[in-house]
Protein backbone atom coordinates (compact mmCIF):
# COMPACT_ATOMS: atom_id res chain seq x y z
CA UNK A 1 0.00 0.00 0.00
CA UNK A 2 2.82 2.33 0.93
CA UNK A 3 4.49 1.61 -2.39
CA UNK A 4 1.27 2.28 -4.31
CA UNK A 5 0.82 5.66 -2.68
CA UNK A 6 4.44 6.49 -3.26
CA UNK A 7 4.06 5.71 -6.98
CA UNK A 8 0.85 7.67 -7.07
CA UNK A 9 2.45 10.73 -5.49
CA UNK A 10 5.44 10.44 -7.78
CA UNK A 11 3.05 10.37 -10.72
CA UNK A 12 1.16 13.39 -9.47
CA UNK A 13 4.37 15.38 -9.16
CA UNK A 14 5.47 14.48 -12.67
CA UNK A 15 2.00 15.36 -13.78
CA UNK A 16 2.31 18.87 -12.41
CA UNK A 17 5.57 19.29 -14.29
CA UNK A 18 3.87 18.25 -17.50
CA UNK A 19 0.98 20.54 -16.73
CA UNK A 20 3.35 23.48 -16.35
CA UNK A 21 4.47 23.06 -19.93
CA UNK A 22 0.97 22.22 -21.12
CA UNK A 23 -0.23 25.52 -19.69
CA UNK A 24 1.97 27.44 -22.10
CA UNK A 25 0.37 25.62 -25.03
CA UNK A 26 -3.10 26.31 -23.73
CA UNK A 27 -2.45 30.02 -23.19
CA UNK A 28 -1.36 30.69 -26.72
CA UNK A 29 -3.97 28.42 -28.20
CA UNK A 30 -6.69 30.23 -26.29
CA UNK A 31 -5.57 33.63 -27.43
CA UNK A 32 -4.70 32.99 -31.03
CA UNK A 33 -6.27 29.68 -31.89
CA UNK A 34 -2.92 28.32 -32.93
CA UNK A 35 -0.91 25.48 -31.50
CA UNK A 36 2.41 26.94 -30.50
CA UNK A 37 5.17 24.54 -31.43
CA UNK A 38 7.68 26.97 -30.02
CA UNK A 39 6.61 26.41 -26.43
CA UNK A 40 9.37 23.84 -25.88
CA UNK A 41 11.97 26.15 -27.34
CA UNK A 42 10.68 28.92 -25.09
CA UNK A 43 11.16 26.67 -22.09
CA UNK A 44 14.73 26.03 -23.21
CA UNK A 45 15.50 29.69 -23.84
CA UNK A 46 13.91 30.73 -20.54
CA UNK A 47 15.89 28.12 -18.64
CA UNK A 48 19.11 29.12 -20.40
CA UNK A 49 18.50 32.76 -19.57
CA UNK A 50 17.75 31.92 -15.95
CA UNK A 51 20.82 29.71 -15.65
CA UNK A 52 23.19 32.32 -17.06
CA UNK A 53 21.63 35.29 -15.32
CA UNK A 54 21.59 33.53 -11.95
CA UNK A 55 25.23 32.43 -12.25
CA UNK A 56 26.14 36.04 -12.95
CA UNK A 57 23.86 37.59 -10.34
CA UNK A 58 24.84 35.19 -7.57
CA UNK A 59 28.49 35.91 -8.21
CA UNK A 60 27.78 39.61 -8.23
CA UNK A 61 25.70 39.80 -5.09
CA UNK A 62 27.24 36.90 -3.26
CA UNK A 63 23.82 35.89 -2.06
CA UNK A 64 22.06 32.85 -3.36
CA UNK A 65 18.52 34.07 -2.69
CA UNK A 66 19.08 37.62 -3.82
CA UNK A 67 20.93 36.57 -6.93
CA UNK A 68 18.20 34.17 -7.94
CA UNK A 69 15.50 36.77 -7.44
CA UNK A 70 17.39 39.25 -9.61
CA UNK A 71 17.98 36.59 -12.22
CA UNK A 72 14.30 35.64 -12.18
CA UNK A 73 13.20 39.19 -12.88
CA UNK A 74 15.86 39.60 -15.54
CA UNK A 75 14.60 36.42 -17.18
CA UNK A 76 11.01 37.68 -17.01
CA UNK A 77 12.12 40.88 -18.70
CA UNK A 78 13.95 38.80 -21.28
CA UNK A 79 10.87 36.71 -22.03
CA UNK A 80 8.75 39.85 -22.39
CA UNK A 81 11.30 41.29 -24.79
CA UNK A 82 11.12 38.03 -26.70
CA UNK A 83 7.32 38.26 -26.84
CA UNK A 84 7.52 41.79 -28.22
CA UNK A 85 10.07 40.68 -30.82
CA UNK A 86 7.89 37.76 -31.90
CA UNK A 87 4.87 40.04 -32.26
CA UNK A 88 6.82 42.63 -34.26
CA UNK A 89 8.67 40.25 -36.51
CA UNK A 90 6.20 37.44 -37.02
CA UNK A 91 2.65 37.74 -35.74
CA UNK A 92 1.98 41.29 -36.89
CA UNK A 93 2.45 40.23 -40.49
CA UNK A 94 0.16 37.26 -40.18
CA UNK A 95 -3.02 38.90 -38.96
CA UNK A 96 -6.07 37.22 -40.46
CA UNK A 97 -4.06 34.57 -42.22
CA UNK A 98 -4.93 30.90 -42.26
CA UNK A 99 -4.27 29.15 -38.98
CA UNK A 100 -1.97 26.71 -40.75
CA UNK A 101 0.21 29.65 -41.72
CA UNK A 102 0.48 30.69 -38.09
CA UNK A 103 1.19 27.10 -37.12
CA UNK A 104 4.08 26.93 -39.57
CA UNK A 105 5.30 30.26 -38.26
CA UNK A 106 5.51 28.87 -34.72
CA UNK A 107 7.45 25.93 -36.11
CA UNK A 108 9.85 28.44 -37.59
CA UNK A 109 10.08 30.31 -34.30
CA UNK A 110 11.02 27.00 -32.65
CA UNK A 111 14.14 26.60 -34.77
CA UNK A 112 15.13 30.22 -34.46
CA UNK A 113 14.81 30.10 -30.68
CA UNK A 114 16.64 26.78 -30.37
CA UNK A 115 19.52 28.11 -32.40
CA UNK A 116 19.56 31.66 -31.15
CA UNK A 117 19.20 30.66 -27.51
CA UNK A 118 22.24 28.45 -27.69
CA UNK A 119 24.20 30.99 -29.68
CA UNK A 120 23.54 33.74 -27.18
CA UNK A 121 23.73 31.77 -23.95
CA UNK A 122 26.10 28.97 -24.97
CA UNK A 123 25.32 25.34 -25.59
CA UNK A 124 26.95 23.57 -22.70
CA UNK A 125 24.96 22.02 -19.90
CA UNK A 126 24.14 24.49 -17.17
CA UNK A 127 22.57 24.04 -13.81
CA UNK A 128 19.90 26.05 -12.13
CA UNK A 129 20.04 26.00 -8.39
CA UNK A 130 17.27 27.99 -6.81
CA UNK A 131 17.98 26.44 -3.44
CA UNK A 132 15.17 23.93 -3.48
CA UNK A 133 15.55 21.38 -0.71
CA UNK A 134 16.83 18.13 -2.13
CA UNK A 135 16.66 15.97 1.00
CA UNK A 136 13.87 13.47 0.46
CA UNK A 137 11.11 13.51 3.00
CA UNK A 138 9.71 10.39 4.59
CA UNK A 139 6.05 10.76 5.44
CA UNK A 140 3.70 8.52 7.41
CA UNK A 141 6.53 6.46 8.72
CA UNK A 142 4.32 5.12 11.49
CA UNK A 143 1.49 4.18 9.10
CA UNK A 144 3.45 2.29 6.47
CA UNK A 145 6.60 0.36 6.79
CA UNK A 146 9.45 2.59 5.66
CA UNK A 147 7.09 5.53 5.14
CA UNK A 148 6.48 7.27 1.84
CA UNK A 149 9.35 8.85 0.01
CA UNK A 150 8.64 12.32 -1.27
CA UNK A 151 10.93 14.77 -3.00
CA UNK A 152 10.39 18.24 -1.54
CA UNK A 153 11.41 19.93 -4.80
CA UNK A 154 8.60 18.07 -6.55
CA UNK A 155 6.24 19.21 -3.86
CA UNK A 156 7.26 22.84 -4.28
CA UNK A 157 6.92 22.54 -8.04
CA UNK A 158 3.44 21.16 -7.56
CA UNK A 159 2.44 24.07 -5.35
CA UNK A 160 3.88 26.62 -7.77
CA UNK A 161 2.05 24.92 -10.62
CA UNK A 162 -1.24 24.95 -8.76
CA UNK A 163 -0.87 28.63 -7.88
CA UNK A 164 -0.04 29.50 -11.46
CA UNK A 165 -3.05 27.65 -12.77
CA UNK A 166 -5.38 29.34 -10.31
CA UNK A 167 -4.01 32.76 -11.21
CA UNK A 168 -4.33 32.13 -14.93
CA UNK A 169 -7.85 30.74 -14.65
CA UNK A 170 -8.90 33.90 -12.81
CA UNK A 171 -7.15 36.09 -15.36
CA UNK A 172 -8.92 34.46 -18.25
CA UNK A 173 -12.37 34.25 -16.76
CA UNK A 174 -12.83 37.48 -14.91
CA UNK A 175 -10.58 40.26 -16.14
CA UNK A 176 -10.98 42.64 -19.03
CA UNK A 177 -7.72 41.49 -20.56
CA UNK A 178 -8.75 37.87 -20.16
CA UNK A 179 -12.02 38.54 -21.97
CA UNK A 180 -10.15 40.34 -24.71
CA UNK A 181 -7.78 37.38 -25.02
CA UNK A 182 -10.66 34.99 -25.50
CA UNK A 183 -12.31 37.37 -27.93
CA UNK A 184 -9.17 37.53 -30.04
CA UNK A 185 -9.01 33.74 -30.05
CA UNK A 186 -12.56 33.54 -31.36
CA UNK A 187 -12.34 36.11 -34.10
CA UNK A 188 -9.33 38.30 -34.89
CA UNK A 189 -11.13 40.74 -37.12
CA UNK A 190 -14.17 41.17 -34.91
CA UNK A 191 -11.89 41.79 -31.96
CA UNK A 192 -10.17 44.47 -33.99
CA UNK A 193 -13.49 45.98 -34.97
CA UNK A 194 -14.45 46.64 -31.36
CA UNK A 195 -11.10 48.29 -30.77
CA UNK A 196 -9.11 45.51 -29.16
CA UNK A 197 -5.52 46.08 -30.24
CA UNK A 198 -4.38 42.70 -31.52
CA UNK A 199 -0.70 43.46 -31.23
CA UNK A 200 -0.84 44.38 -27.58
CA UNK A 201 -2.97 41.34 -26.75
CA UNK A 202 -0.48 39.07 -28.46
CA UNK A 203 2.42 40.63 -26.61
CA UNK A 204 0.55 40.05 -23.36
CA UNK A 205 -0.25 36.45 -24.12
CA UNK A 206 3.21 35.55 -25.38
CA UNK A 207 4.69 37.26 -22.34
CA UNK A 208 2.49 35.25 -20.02
CA UNK A 209 3.34 32.11 -21.95
CA UNK A 210 6.98 33.13 -21.66
CA UNK A 211 6.72 33.47 -17.89
CA UNK A 212 5.00 30.10 -17.68
CA UNK A 213 7.81 28.69 -19.81
CA UNK A 214 10.29 30.29 -17.43
CA UNK A 215 8.70 28.65 -14.40
CA UNK A 216 8.61 25.32 -16.23
CA UNK A 217 12.20 25.85 -17.31
CA UNK A 218 13.35 26.55 -13.76
CA UNK A 219 11.56 23.53 -12.37
CA UNK A 220 12.64 21.14 -15.12
CA UNK A 221 16.06 22.71 -15.40
CA UNK A 222 16.84 22.29 -11.73
CA UNK A 223 15.86 18.63 -12.02
CA UNK A 224 17.47 17.69 -15.33
CA UNK A 225 20.02 20.40 -15.90
CA UNK A 226 19.64 23.01 -18.62
CA UNK A 227 20.48 21.62 -22.02
CA UNK A 228 19.10 21.26 -25.48
CA UNK A 229 17.00 18.23 -24.64
CA UNK A 230 14.84 20.49 -22.49
CA UNK A 231 13.09 21.74 -25.61
CA UNK A 232 11.94 18.22 -26.43
CA UNK A 233 10.40 17.83 -23.00
CA UNK A 234 7.59 19.93 -24.40
CA UNK A 235 6.63 17.15 -26.75
CA UNK A 236 5.94 14.99 -23.74
CA UNK A 237 3.42 17.59 -22.65
CA UNK A 238 1.62 17.39 -25.97
CA UNK A 239 -0.59 14.46 -24.93
CA UNK A 240 -1.36 16.37 -21.76
CA UNK A 241 -3.06 19.20 -23.59
CA UNK A 242 -4.78 16.85 -26.00
CA UNK A 243 -6.21 14.97 -23.06
CA UNK A 244 -7.18 18.05 -21.08
CA UNK A 245 -8.41 20.06 -24.03
CA UNK A 246 -6.39 22.72 -25.80
CA UNK A 247 -8.61 25.52 -24.58
CA UNK A 248 -8.83 24.68 -20.91
CA UNK A 249 -6.42 25.89 -18.25
CA UNK A 250 -7.75 23.48 -15.60
CA UNK A 251 -7.77 20.82 -18.32
CA UNK A 252 -4.02 21.19 -18.72
CA UNK A 253 -3.44 20.58 -15.04
CA UNK A 254 -5.82 17.64 -14.82
CA UNK A 255 -4.48 16.16 -18.04
CA UNK A 256 -1.00 16.48 -16.61
CA UNK A 257 -1.99 14.70 -13.42
CA UNK A 258 -3.82 11.90 -15.23
CA UNK A 259 -0.89 11.28 -17.52
CA UNK A 260 1.71 11.59 -14.79
CA UNK A 261 -0.11 9.12 -12.58
CA UNK A 262 -1.06 6.82 -15.46
CA UNK A 263 2.52 6.64 -16.66
CA UNK A 264 3.95 5.71 -13.31
CA UNK A 265 1.25 3.30 -12.26
CA UNK A 266 1.10 1.49 -15.59
CA UNK A 267 4.87 1.20 -15.65
CA UNK A 268 4.95 -0.30 -12.19
CA UNK A 269 1.91 -2.55 -12.37
CA UNK A 270 1.62 -3.43 -16.06
CA UNK A 271 5.20 -2.98 -17.18
CA UNK A 272 6.24 -6.48 -16.21
CA UNK A 273 3.64 -8.04 -18.52
CA UNK A 274 4.79 -6.29 -21.68
CA UNK A 275 8.45 -6.08 -20.89
CA UNK A 276 8.45 -2.54 -19.52
CA UNK A 277 8.83 0.76 -21.31
CA UNK A 278 5.16 1.69 -20.97
CA UNK A 279 6.09 5.05 -19.50
CA UNK A 280 7.49 6.17 -22.84
CA UNK A 281 4.41 5.64 -24.96
CA UNK A 282 1.59 5.55 -22.44
CA UNK A 283 0.78 9.25 -22.77
CA UNK A 284 0.65 9.14 -26.56
CA UNK A 285 -1.58 6.07 -26.61
CA UNK A 286 -3.92 7.75 -24.17
CA UNK A 287 -3.97 10.93 -26.26
CA UNK A 288 -4.79 8.92 -29.36
CA UNK A 289 -7.68 7.30 -27.58
CA UNK A 290 -8.99 10.66 -26.42
CA UNK A 291 -8.77 12.04 -29.93
CA UNK A 292 -10.89 9.18 -31.18
CA UNK A 293 -13.58 9.48 -28.57
CA UNK A 294 -13.60 13.15 -27.65
CA UNK A 295 -11.52 15.28 -30.02
CA UNK A 296 -11.93 18.48 -28.03
CA UNK A 297 -10.38 16.84 -24.96
CA UNK A 298 -11.89 16.41 -21.53
CA UNK A 299 -12.50 20.09 -20.87
CA UNK A 300 -11.97 21.73 -24.21
CA UNK A 301 -14.52 24.01 -25.76
CA UNK A 302 -16.72 22.34 -28.28
CA UNK A 303 -16.35 23.74 -31.72
CA UNK A 304 -19.46 25.78 -32.44
CA UNK A 305 -20.65 25.85 -36.00
CA UNK A 306 -23.84 27.36 -37.29
CA UNK A 307 -25.22 25.84 -40.43
CA UNK B 1 -33.17 79.35 -54.17
CA UNK B 2 -33.39 77.94 -50.69
CA UNK B 3 -32.13 74.57 -51.82
CA UNK B 4 -29.18 76.36 -53.41
CA UNK B 5 -28.32 77.94 -50.07
CA UNK B 6 -28.61 74.62 -48.33
CA UNK B 7 -26.15 72.95 -50.69
CA UNK B 8 -23.76 75.85 -50.36
CA UNK B 9 -23.95 75.62 -46.59
CA UNK B 10 -23.30 71.90 -46.75
CA UNK B 11 -20.32 72.46 -48.98
CA UNK B 12 -18.68 75.04 -46.75
CA UNK B 13 -19.40 73.55 -43.34
CA UNK B 14 -17.07 70.81 -42.11
CA UNK B 15 -18.94 67.57 -42.75
CA UNK B 16 -19.30 65.02 -39.97
CA UNK B 17 -17.97 62.02 -41.81
CA UNK B 18 -16.52 62.62 -45.23
CA UNK B 19 -15.06 60.07 -47.57
CA UNK B 20 -13.23 61.90 -50.31
CA UNK B 21 -12.40 60.18 -53.57
CA UNK B 22 -11.12 57.03 -51.93
CA UNK B 23 -9.44 54.35 -53.96
CA UNK B 24 -8.81 50.93 -52.44
CA UNK B 25 -6.52 48.27 -53.79
CA UNK B 26 -6.40 44.73 -52.44
CA UNK B 27 -3.20 42.72 -52.60
CA UNK B 28 -1.51 45.58 -54.48
CA UNK B 29 -3.31 44.66 -57.69
CA UNK B 30 -7.06 44.38 -57.32
CA UNK B 31 -8.71 47.77 -57.67
CA UNK B 32 -11.93 47.59 -55.68
CA UNK B 33 -12.94 51.18 -54.98
CA UNK B 34 -12.43 53.59 -57.84
CA UNK B 35 -12.81 56.95 -56.21
CA UNK B 36 -15.68 56.86 -53.78
CA UNK B 37 -16.92 60.04 -52.15
CA UNK B 38 -19.72 60.26 -49.66
CA UNK B 39 -20.78 62.18 -46.62
CA UNK B 40 -22.72 61.41 -43.50
CA UNK B 41 -24.23 64.36 -41.60
CA UNK B 42 -24.28 64.38 -37.83
CA UNK B 43 -27.25 62.43 -36.54
CA UNK B 44 -28.07 61.05 -39.97
CA UNK B 45 -28.81 57.58 -41.24
CA UNK B 46 -27.20 57.11 -44.60
CA UNK B 47 -27.71 53.99 -46.66
CA UNK B 48 -25.08 52.61 -48.99
CA UNK B 49 -26.82 50.41 -51.49
CA UNK B 50 -25.78 48.16 -54.29
CA UNK B 51 -25.44 44.60 -55.43
CA UNK B 52 -22.96 41.99 -54.29
CA UNK B 53 -19.38 43.02 -54.91
CA UNK B 54 -20.21 46.66 -55.58
CA UNK B 55 -17.77 47.76 -52.87
CA UNK B 56 -20.10 48.57 -49.99
CA UNK B 57 -18.27 46.53 -47.40
CA UNK B 58 -14.92 47.73 -48.65
CA UNK B 59 -16.08 51.32 -48.29
CA UNK B 60 -17.08 50.69 -44.68
CA UNK B 61 -13.86 48.85 -43.95
CA UNK B 62 -11.80 51.64 -45.45
CA UNK B 63 -13.46 53.98 -42.97
CA UNK B 64 -13.04 51.70 -39.96
CA UNK B 65 -9.59 50.72 -41.21
CA UNK B 66 -10.17 46.99 -40.97
CA UNK B 67 -8.80 46.77 -44.50
CA UNK B 68 -5.25 46.12 -43.48
CA UNK B 69 -6.14 42.76 -42.05
CA UNK B 70 -7.40 41.79 -45.49
CA UNK B 71 -4.37 43.16 -47.32
CA UNK B 72 -6.31 46.13 -48.61
CA UNK B 73 -4.92 49.64 -48.81
CA UNK B 74 -6.39 53.07 -49.27
CA UNK B 75 -4.18 54.29 -52.08
CA UNK B 76 -5.85 57.58 -52.91
CA UNK B 77 -8.15 60.07 -51.30
CA UNK B 78 -8.79 60.68 -47.64
CA UNK B 79 -11.36 60.14 -44.94
CA UNK B 80 -12.28 62.75 -42.39
CA UNK B 81 -14.29 62.51 -39.23
CA UNK B 82 -15.27 65.76 -37.56
CA UNK B 83 -12.66 67.58 -39.61
CA UNK B 84 -9.72 65.32 -38.72
CA UNK B 85 -8.06 62.81 -41.01
CA UNK B 86 -8.78 59.28 -39.85
CA UNK B 87 -7.50 57.17 -42.72
CA UNK B 88 -4.19 56.35 -41.05
CA UNK B 89 -5.64 55.48 -37.66
CA UNK B 90 -5.76 52.00 -36.19
CA UNK B 91 -9.21 50.57 -35.45
CA UNK B 92 -8.40 50.97 -31.77
CA UNK B 93 -7.88 54.74 -32.13
CA UNK B 94 -10.99 55.02 -34.27
CA UNK B 95 -13.17 53.26 -31.73
CA UNK B 96 -11.87 55.61 -29.08
CA UNK B 97 -12.80 58.52 -31.35
CA UNK B 98 -16.31 57.15 -31.65
CA UNK B 99 -16.33 55.37 -35.00
CA UNK B 100 -17.08 51.67 -34.80
CA UNK B 101 -18.00 49.06 -37.36
CA UNK B 102 -20.49 46.23 -36.96
CA UNK B 103 -19.21 43.70 -39.40
CA UNK B 104 -21.11 41.81 -42.03
CA UNK B 105 -22.14 38.41 -40.78
CA UNK B 106 -22.31 39.51 -37.14
CA UNK B 107 -18.96 38.11 -36.02
CA UNK B 108 -19.93 37.59 -32.41
CA UNK B 109 -17.39 35.83 -30.25
CA UNK B 110 -18.97 32.39 -30.34
CA UNK B 111 -17.43 30.97 -27.20
CA UNK B 112 -18.11 34.02 -25.07
CA UNK B 113 -21.50 34.53 -23.49
CA UNK B 114 -23.73 37.29 -24.78
CA UNK B 115 -22.86 39.42 -21.77
CA UNK B 116 -19.13 38.83 -22.20
CA UNK B 117 -19.52 39.77 -25.85
CA UNK B 118 -21.10 43.04 -24.83
CA UNK B 119 -18.38 43.68 -22.26
CA UNK B 120 -15.62 43.30 -24.85
CA UNK B 121 -17.25 46.23 -26.64
CA UNK B 122 -16.26 48.47 -23.75
CA UNK B 123 -12.60 47.48 -24.07
CA UNK B 124 -11.46 50.91 -25.16
CA UNK B 125 -13.30 52.77 -22.42
CA UNK B 126 -11.70 53.46 -19.09
CA UNK B 127 -14.77 53.37 -16.88
CA UNK B 128 -15.81 52.24 -13.44
CA UNK B 129 -17.82 49.15 -12.69
CA UNK B 130 -21.02 51.10 -12.16
CA UNK B 131 -20.65 52.93 -15.45
CA UNK B 132 -20.06 49.61 -17.13
CA UNK B 133 -23.19 48.26 -15.47
CA UNK B 134 -25.15 51.29 -16.71
CA UNK B 135 -23.93 50.79 -20.25
CA UNK B 136 -24.95 47.15 -20.10
CA UNK B 137 -28.37 48.07 -18.81
CA UNK B 138 -28.79 50.55 -21.60
CA UNK B 139 -28.00 47.90 -24.20
CA UNK B 140 -30.42 45.51 -22.50
CA UNK B 141 -33.01 48.27 -22.59
CA UNK B 142 -32.74 48.55 -26.36
CA UNK B 143 -32.37 44.81 -26.86
CA UNK B 144 -34.50 43.10 -24.22
CA UNK B 145 -33.96 39.78 -26.02
CA UNK B 146 -30.27 39.91 -25.17
CA UNK B 147 -31.02 40.15 -21.49
CA UNK B 148 -32.85 36.85 -21.53
CA UNK B 149 -29.93 35.22 -23.34
CA UNK B 150 -27.18 36.98 -21.42
CA UNK B 151 -25.46 33.85 -20.14
CA UNK B 152 -25.73 31.69 -23.23
CA UNK B 153 -22.72 31.30 -25.47
CA UNK B 154 -23.20 33.60 -28.44
CA UNK B 155 -22.46 30.78 -30.86
CA UNK B 156 -25.63 29.03 -29.78
CA UNK B 157 -27.98 31.98 -30.21
CA UNK B 158 -30.11 32.71 -33.26
CA UNK B 159 -29.00 34.89 -36.14
CA UNK B 160 -31.19 37.78 -35.04
CA UNK B 161 -29.87 37.59 -31.51
CA UNK B 162 -26.33 37.56 -32.84
CA UNK B 163 -27.02 40.65 -34.93
CA UNK B 164 -28.43 42.37 -31.85
CA UNK B 165 -25.42 41.22 -29.88
CA UNK B 166 -23.08 42.68 -32.49
CA UNK B 167 -24.88 46.03 -32.49
CA UNK B 168 -25.11 46.01 -28.71
CA UNK B 169 -21.42 45.25 -28.47
CA UNK B 170 -20.68 48.26 -30.65
CA UNK B 171 -22.95 50.41 -28.47
CA UNK B 172 -20.88 49.49 -25.43
CA UNK B 173 -18.03 51.51 -26.92
CA UNK B 174 -20.26 54.59 -26.70
CA UNK B 175 -19.90 55.40 -30.39
CA UNK B 176 -20.96 58.54 -32.22
CA UNK B 177 -20.99 56.83 -35.56
CA UNK B 178 -21.77 53.20 -36.32
CA UNK B 179 -20.84 51.63 -39.63
CA UNK B 180 -23.41 48.90 -39.99
CA UNK B 181 -22.64 46.31 -42.59
CA UNK B 182 -25.51 44.26 -43.98
CA UNK B 183 -27.59 43.99 -40.81
CA UNK B 184 -30.40 42.16 -42.58
CA UNK B 185 -28.24 39.35 -43.92
CA UNK B 186 -29.84 35.96 -43.45
CA UNK B 187 -32.57 37.20 -41.13
CA UNK B 188 -36.32 36.77 -41.25
CA UNK B 189 -38.15 39.90 -42.49
CA UNK B 190 -39.76 40.38 -39.10
CA UNK B 191 -36.40 40.37 -37.33
CA UNK B 192 -34.97 42.73 -39.95
CA UNK B 193 -37.80 45.12 -39.21
CA UNK B 194 -37.16 44.80 -35.48
CA UNK B 195 -33.47 45.56 -35.91
CA UNK B 196 -34.07 48.57 -38.13
CA UNK B 197 -36.60 49.92 -35.63
CA UNK B 198 -33.92 49.73 -32.95
CA UNK B 199 -31.42 51.45 -35.25
CA UNK B 200 -33.91 54.26 -35.79
CA UNK B 201 -34.50 54.41 -32.06
CA UNK B 202 -30.79 54.60 -31.28
CA UNK B 203 -30.41 57.30 -33.88
CA UNK B 204 -33.19 59.35 -32.38
CA UNK B 205 -32.53 58.86 -28.67
CA UNK B 206 -28.78 58.36 -28.46
CA UNK B 207 -27.87 60.61 -31.36
CA UNK B 208 -25.77 57.91 -33.02
CA UNK B 209 -25.19 58.46 -36.73
CA UNK B 210 -25.33 55.46 -39.01
CA UNK B 211 -23.78 54.56 -42.30
CA UNK B 212 -25.35 51.30 -43.32
CA UNK B 213 -24.50 49.06 -46.21
CA UNK B 214 -27.48 47.06 -47.36
CA UNK B 215 -28.65 44.86 -50.16
CA UNK B 216 -32.16 45.03 -48.87
CA UNK B 217 -32.80 48.33 -50.62
CA UNK B 218 -36.47 48.61 -49.81
CA UNK B 219 -36.07 48.36 -46.06
CA UNK B 220 -32.90 50.45 -45.97
CA UNK B 221 -34.47 53.34 -47.89
CA UNK B 222 -37.45 53.29 -45.58
CA UNK B 223 -35.31 53.93 -42.54
CA UNK B 224 -32.50 56.05 -44.00
CA UNK B 225 -32.57 59.80 -44.73
CA UNK B 226 -30.14 59.69 -47.60
CA UNK B 227 -28.85 57.01 -49.91
CA UNK B 228 -25.91 56.29 -52.18
CA UNK B 229 -26.00 53.58 -54.79
CA UNK B 230 -22.79 51.81 -55.69
CA UNK B 231 -21.86 49.82 -58.71
CA UNK B 232 -18.47 48.41 -59.58
CA UNK B 233 -16.56 50.35 -56.97
CA UNK B 234 -18.13 53.70 -57.80
CA UNK B 235 -21.05 55.66 -56.52
CA UNK B 236 -23.46 55.97 -59.42
CA UNK B 237 -26.40 57.67 -57.84
CA UNK B 238 -27.23 59.54 -54.70
CA UNK B 239 -30.19 61.31 -53.28
CA UNK B 240 -32.74 61.68 -50.53
CA UNK B 241 -33.99 58.26 -49.51
CA UNK B 242 -37.54 59.12 -50.55
CA UNK B 243 -36.45 60.22 -54.00
CA UNK B 244 -34.36 57.12 -54.54
CA UNK B 245 -37.23 54.93 -53.47
CA UNK B 246 -39.39 56.38 -56.20
CA UNK B 247 -36.71 56.52 -58.90
CA UNK B 248 -37.71 54.32 -61.83
CA UNK B 249 -34.32 52.67 -62.34
CA UNK B 250 -33.82 51.98 -58.66
CA UNK B 251 -37.26 50.46 -58.58
CA UNK B 252 -36.49 48.30 -61.56
CA UNK B 253 -33.15 46.95 -60.49
CA UNK B 254 -33.08 47.03 -56.74
CA UNK B 255 -36.67 46.75 -55.73
CA UNK B 256 -37.78 44.51 -58.58
CA UNK B 257 -40.84 46.70 -59.12
CA UNK B 258 -41.80 47.74 -62.56
CA UNK B 259 -45.05 48.47 -64.27
CA UNK B 260 -44.15 47.42 -67.77
CA UNK B 261 -42.71 43.94 -67.34
CA UNK B 262 -39.10 42.99 -67.89
CA UNK B 263 -36.80 45.54 -69.43
CA UNK B 264 -33.57 44.85 -71.22
CA UNK B 265 -30.36 46.08 -69.66
CA UNK B 266 -29.67 47.87 -72.93
CA UNK B 267 -32.52 50.27 -72.31
CA UNK B 268 -31.22 51.32 -68.94
CA UNK B 269 -29.30 54.48 -68.35
CA UNK B 270 -25.65 53.69 -67.70
CA UNK B 271 -24.98 55.43 -64.45
CA UNK B 272 -21.48 54.10 -64.19
CA UNK B 273 -20.39 56.38 -67.03
CA UNK B 274 -21.26 59.45 -65.06
CA UNK B 275 -18.14 61.23 -63.91
CA UNK B 276 -17.95 62.29 -60.34
CA UNK B 277 -15.92 64.85 -58.51
CA UNK B 278 -12.19 64.44 -59.17
CA UNK B 279 -12.50 61.01 -60.66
Amino acid sequence: MGFFIETLLGGLMTGVLYALIGLGFVLIFKASGVFNFAQGAMVLVAALAMARFSAWAIELTGSMLFGNVIAFFMSVAFMIALAIAIERLVLRHLVNQELTTLLMATLGITYVLDGLGQTVFGSSVYTIDVGMPKEPLFLFQDVFEGGILLNPDDLIAALVGAALVAALALLFQYTKVGRALRAVADDHQAAQSVGIPLGRIWVVVWSVAGVVALVAGIVWGSKLGVQFSLSTVALRALPVVILGGLTSVPGAILGGLIIGVGEKLSEVYLGSFVGGGIEVWFAYALALLVLLVRPEGLFGEKHIDRV
Amino acid sequence: MTSMNATEAAATAVPYLAVNNVEVIYNHVILVLKGVSLQVPQGGIVALLGANGAGKSTTLKSISNLLHAERGDVTKGNIEFKGARIDQMTPNELVRRGVIQVMEGRHCFGHLTIEENLLTGAYTRKISRTELRDSLDKVYHYFPRLKTRRSSQAGYTSGGEQQMCAIGRALMAKPEMILLDEPSMGLAPQIVEEIFEIVKDLNGKEGVSFLLAEQNTMVALRYADFGYIMENGRIVMEGEAKELATNEDVKEFYLGLSGEGRKSFRDVKHYRRRKRWLS
